[in-house]
């Protein structure tokens, strides 16, 4: 059931103003979500004055800036920096996106920066994705086959590989299902647009011999049909991709199995 | 380690309101107008059956500026939920999934039941006289 309030130890709280950066300069206020699990007190935003002119182009430079020149307890995950890992997934500016691939120039006025929406939250912008992960597994994404293996690989046309443009990109950073109403309300059933795609990614794989089963663990009011098309996701993905029209071809095949 | 008292991330008290999101939830609002909109129809349907006076109790109401006002909503409600339901057929159909196509079609929904609206409105009027 949709619960639009935050829990009671949820509720962010005013934080801490950090003083800014010597003053004068290309000054930008980051506005950041902080919560510490030690400290038995509620998340809180806080805010740092970071020197637009001293620091790379990304919201990434800048919290990296942050925790190296500011507050050295400022805690979120980041590897690639280019856009690859999924890592520094993260609600920016109202709107989830990688924090190494968004700029700081498009954000008008303060940044606000939060963990992604609707999680269970590790430390400051750590989300716990226990959950997420565990439902990617139980789409059992791997090449499932019943003929023999032949004598080298499992051989395809370029025109059926050519399906899984699109669909093989995606890196798992959860944008798009943490963007999701739905998945907001009903995670603990429905499986979201990331998984969903990575499900249609077995299902259309010409080698794959498993599609019967696939659909049949997939065919259920909720783990498929909780997508109501509301494209939050589609608008979302930082690599561009499209879960909400991968969704809307499982409903298609399941609706085609039928005859 | 875990930690049973790990707080939930804020979601849609931060969440930036968008074209995709706000059209879903103004066709789930339009849904629910249109269920307690029966309700009213029904009403005046048992108070034609009941007889003149019955029936003069409520369209004494509807004719009002409040009744109007009502109606004037429940005509947009079921236009705009006429034609977003239209959308998401074609989406079923599984068509119109580009980020431009959705955008477009939002607001063709948009201006289309706001235009419809109007124009029935006006078609009401001249019709009936004021």
């Amino acid at each position: 059931m949709a619960e639009f309030a935050l829990p009671k130890n949820s509720k962010v709280e005013a934080g801490k103003t950090w003083s800014s950066a010597g003053g004068g300069g290309n000054v930008k206020r980051f506005q950041v979500y902080r919560w510490d699990p030690d400290d038995g007190r509620n998340p809180r935003l806080d805010s740092y004055a970071v020197d637009l002119d001293k620091c790379g182009p990304m919201v990434l430079d800048a919290l990296i800036k942050i925790k190296n020149e500011i507050d050295p307890t400022l805690t979120f995950r980041r590897s690639c920096r280019e856009g690859v890992c999924g890592s520094c997934a993260m609600n920016i500016d109202g709107t989830n996106t990688l924090a190494c691939t968004s700029f700081i120039a498009e954000i008008k006025g303060d940044a606000k920066i939060y963990p992604l929406p609707h999680q269970p939250v590790i430390k400051d912008l750590v989300p716990d994705q226990s959950h997420f992960f565990a439902q990617y597994r139980t789409i059992e994404p791997w090449l499932k086959t019943d003929s023999p293996a032949p004598e080298r690989e499992r051989l395809q046309a370029p025109e059926d590989r050519a399906k899984l443009d699109g669909l093989y990109e995606c890196i798992l950073c959860a944008c798009c299902s943490t963007s999701c109403p739905s998945y907001w309300w009903n995670a603990d059933r429905y499986l979201g647009p990331a998984i969903l795609l990575q499900a249609y990614r077995w299902l259309v794989d010409s080698r794959d011999e498993a599609i019967g089963e696939r659909l049949d663990a997939l065919e259920d009011p909720f783990r498929l049909y909780r997508c109501h098309t509301i494209m939050n996701c589609t608008r979302t993905c930082p690599k561009s991709l499209n879960p909400a029209k991968a969704i809307a071809e499982i409903k298609k095949m399941m609706v085609a199995r039928r005859g | 380690m875990q930690s049973d008292n790990r707080p939930l991330s804020p979601h849609v008290q931060i969440y930036k309101p968008q074209l995709t999101s706000s059209l879903s939830i103004l066709h789930r609002l339009t849904g629910i107008a249109m269920v307690v909109g029966t309700l009213l129809l029904v009403w005046w349907l048992i108070a034609a059956a009941a007889g003149p006076e019955a029936f003069a109790v409520v369209q004494g109401f509807v004719d009002g500026w409040f009744g109007r006002l009502l109606l004037f909503g429940w005509t947009f409600a079921l236009l705009y939920h006429l034609g977003n339901g239209v959308r998401h057929l074609v989406w079923d159909a599984g068509w119109g999934f580009e980020l431009t196509s959705v955008y477009a079609s939002g607001w063709i929904v948009v201006g289309g039941s706001i235009g419809l609206t109007i124009v029935a409105w006006i078609i009401g009027y001249a019709v009936r006289g004021a």
